[in-house]
């Protein structure tokens, strides 16, 4: 029996590379300044999931998508790096979702698969930092969710072990099929292209899915969907308040690290 | 950061007119298009594929290859029970390329290769070089794969060419104790051994460089004796056969993450690639002949690199209340390393396509006869491939090496420091003049072409290409030079070729680098002029150069 693997994607903003034409005047993210890219922690997740493949011939990997037409663009280098298909969730009734909307659309369209053992996605996306889209897909379509994933230990027919991140350090967990799990950036380096993937592919033709093609509550996507109203969007600006000087024994250094950790700096 | 999407220059020789035509004759007319699922089917397919390959290196060459090199160069290879362990940082960047299906690029399909041209490659090997010359050397060596297909027989063809593409590195152990640039020494034995039905290496190579590579390929004597080159053979050796010792490997100065090995064969198995007697006569010069494109590619990664390092030390770098790169002493050095880089550029994919035409023609050869026409074009780059291939690695590698002097100049007292990437390629430059041919052997190489014409009729060619009127008073110059040149040329032929004649040719062979540059850079300027300066430069640069050369002529004659 072979398993069917499905990879949550997103295409962002690069906000890892911000230059100075990034914010407008009145304070929004100027998206055209900004290149689309695949969110970096669902790349880590893609990764897991060919890893997973690697391990477990005949397994196929779908790549799910909700954007703008031009999204397409991450499926196909989700396809170039080894994943078997994708789809974009395309439809002006979408637009304006906020996690629990999306959520709710995603999970329609990984049920329109039929039966999925497996489905990654990234912990979070670099341009909202929710991480809340992964666990809400889980719990709407009733399947364990495993956060945070930074190894893939085992996995069989059955179930996947992994391990995970915590405050403290790590923990081993384990989980029988199907799960989702969540993966964060400190997990392994996600692989590049694959030259014969990228010209196999050149003619490749992304499928668009419309609500319609999804059976939802129509009322329960998009902007009537979402509970969630942004009041307003400040620009913070961090400047520097004042000066610690840290004596060069080890005590003080000390100190200066449990003040980090204290104060969610570093750890 | 993409080490090919952020030179646009690149991009442009990948658009030159004579791209098209390599890519048909290259896919024989597309004729593996449904064939095999990533072949093309026509000339903006095969480019495009072209753009994807170098896009996806430049991508792996910034974001792995380029962060690694420092750490490479401080840790380097080392021995352990006979074999070659590499730097961390090697392996890794060893790993990304075999994941991303990019060894044995150049390799037919049926070999599981992309079947991408010469030049392209040799576009991917100044990329990587620009970032990392020792492991450049290491990639490249890939090529090994073309004399295998070239001239081995179909079952080393089925042996040897699926597992370049799964990543075997290759190695060409050519150079013996006593055999450095005379190859007509080699001495390691190849006999015969009945019983087994295979010949066996027992020997000593040295200077090999990844010298524990899983697939080498050997030059022995496999005539007993001869003493010269027509008793060498050439062998192709597997690695997990057994018999191959590394006793050592060097401490070198630079390309320090490129294993250079001294090997020990021991009853070694191999078998014989082509037929015997023609190992140094015939495969290894094509092998050469490959390799110093391949090095005049690592040499113009380097210049690039040099450039890139100076230009930005130069803009942050304040002194006297401003940033040096706003005094004229500090731009001309850069703006002169500027053309320098651009005028080697052109000089190398111009040989690169010279060689993939000939190369294309002899291809298609052996699947039917060519045409007449066909036939003289053949002739015709190929005669132009081996005029330029040697003035290419001469003046790429001398260039290399003044670009990263006058890099280590920019950055003042900081550039003597360990901590700038500058004093590492000044170190890994000096080898690029050195193997693969010296420059003074790279002259030798040009002496043919000087005595024989040849490259007076490529120049002529270049010079009946239109230019724009702008662009006039440059050409005539170039005709100046031209005509200054046969004077030279002339005064030191008048008697046969003496001893005077080789004391100038490396003049009279620069001199037509020059001018073959010029008249490169003035084609490019047609087609994009943010050439211009470098081309006014390298014509100005070259003029003074061989008012040089005619001085001491002038004073010795």
């Amino acid at each position: 029996m072979s398993i069917k693997i499905v990879v949550l994607a997103k295409q962002v903003p690069d906000t890892r590379n911000v230059g100075p034409e990034a914010m407008t005047p009145e304070g929004t993210i100027n998206r055209s300044a900004l290149p689309a890219v695949y969110n970096p922690e669902d790349l880590n997740a893609l990764e897991m999931a060919l890893r997973v493949k690697e391990q477990m011939p005949g397994a196929t990997i779908t790549v799910v998508t909700m954007g703008p037409p031009r999204a397409e663009e991450i499926i196909r280098e989700a396809i170039y790096r080894g994943a078997d298909n994708g789809f974009v969730l395309s439809d002006r009734r979408f637009a304006g979702a906020d996690t629990l909307a999306t959520s709710y659309a995603i999970s329609c369209a990984v049920k329109k698969l039929g039966h999925v053992d497996l489905v990654f996605g990234g912990r979070q996306a670099i341009d909202g930092d929710t991480a809340q889209v992964g666990p809400q897909v889980a719990e709407k379509m009733d399947i364990p969710q495993i956060t945070y994933a930074e190894e893939l230990l085992d996995v069989n027919e059955k179930s996947i072990r992994i391990k995970r991140r915590i405050a403290s350090g790590t923990e081993v967990v384990e989980a029988p099929l199907p799960v989702l799990v969540t993966v964060c950036g400190s997990a392994p380096r996600p692989r590049f292209r694959h030259a014969h993937l990228v010209l196999k592919n050149r003619h490749l033709e992304v499928p668009v899915w419309t609500a319609d093609d999804v059976n939802p509550e129509f009322d329960r996507l998009g902007l009537s969907g979402s509970p969630t109203k942004v009041k307003n969007v400040d620009s913070v600006v961090l400047t520097q308040k004042d000066n610690i000087r840290v004596e060069n024994t080890q005590e003080s250094l000390n100190d200066l690290i449990s003040n980090l950790v204290t104060n969610h700096i570093i750890g | 950061m993409n080490y090919y999407s952020d030179n646009e220059s690149l991009k442009f020789y990948l658009q030159h007119p004579d791209i098209e035509k390599i890519a048909i004759l290259r896919e024989n007319n597309f004729e593996e298009a449904g064939q095999y699922p990533d072949a093309p089917a026509n000339v903006a397919e095969a480019v495009e594929g072209y753009q994807q390959a170098m896009d996806l290196i430049g991508e792996i060459t910034g974001e792995v290859i380029a962060p690694n090199a420092a750490l490479v160069d401080a840790e380097g290879p080392r021995v352990e029970n006979g074999r070659v362990v590499y730097a961390s940082g090697t392996q890794q960047n060893h790993e990304t390329l075999t994941q991303s299906g990019l060894y044995g690029i150049k390799q037919r399909r049926k070999y599981h290769g992309l079947n991408m041209p010469g030049t392209v490659t040799t576009m991917a090997g100044e990329i990587v070089a620009r970032a990392d010359v020792g492991f450049a050397t290491i990639w490249m060596l890939q090529d090994c794969a073309d004399t295998i297909e070239d001239f081995a027989s179909e079952a080393i063809k089925d042996k040897y060419l699926p597992r370049i593409y799964q990543g075997a590195t290759c190695s060409m152990d050519l150079t013996e104790p006593d055999a450095g640039s005379d190859l007509q020494s080699v001495r390691l034995k190849a006999t015969f051994d009945e019983a087994a039905n295979c010949w066996r290496l027992n020997g000593v190579k040295r200077f090999i460089t990844n010298g524990d590579a899983d697939i080498h390929l050997v030059l022995a004597r496999s005539e007993e004796g001869t003493t010269d080159g027509r008793g060498l053979s050439y062998f192709v050796y597997d690695r997990n056969d057994g018999g191959l010792t590394v006793r050592r490997i060097e401490h070198k100065m630079g390309i320090i993450g490129s294993p250079t090995a001294e090997l020990v064969f021991t009853n070694a198995p191999c078998q014989l690639v082509g037929e015997r007697r023609l190992g140094l006569i015939k495969y290894t010069m094509s092998l050469m002949n490959g390799a110093r494109l391949g090095v005049g590619a690592q040499a113009v990664g380097l210049c690039e690199a040099a450039c890139r390092e100076a230009v930005d030390y130069a803009a942050a770098r304040e002194q006297f209340g401003k940033t040096i790169d706003q005094m004229i002493p500090v731009q001309d050095i850069l703006h002169t390393m500027r053309a320098k880089t651009d005028a080697v550029r052109s000089l190398l994919y111009e040989t690169a396509r010279q060689v993939d035409l000939a190369n294309c023609y002899d291809r298609l050869s052996k699947v039917r006869p060519l045409t007449g026409e066909e036939r003289q074009a053949m002739k015709a780059h190929l005669r132009n491939a081996d005029c330029l291939t040697p003035i290419t690695k001469l003046m790429a590698s001398e260039y290399s090496n003044q670009c990263a002097y006058d890099c280590i100049q920019i950055h003042g007292g900081s550039g003597f420091m360990k901590e700038y990437t500058c004093e590492r390629l000044y170190r890994d430059a000096r080898i690029l003049s050195i193997y693969e041919g010296t420059s003074q052997l790279q002259v030798v190489a040009a002496t043919k072409g000087i005595s024989n014409g040849s490259y007076l009729k490529r120049i002529a060619d270049y010079d009946a290409m239109p230019v724009t009127a702008e662009l006039e008073p440059l050409r005539d110059v170039l005709r100046q030079m031209t005509a200054d040149y046969q004077v030279m040329h002339d005064k030191l032929t008048a008697d046969g070729a003496g001893e005077p004649f080789e004391h100038n040719v490396r003049g009279l062979a620069e001199s037509l680098a020059y001018i073959i540059m010029g008249y490169l850079l003035l084609q490019d300027t047609c087609r994009d002029n943010r050439f211009l300066d470098s081309c006014r430069r390298i014509i100005r640069l070259g003029r003074a150069e061989m008012a040089k050369h005619q001085c001491e002529i002038d004073c010795t004659m």
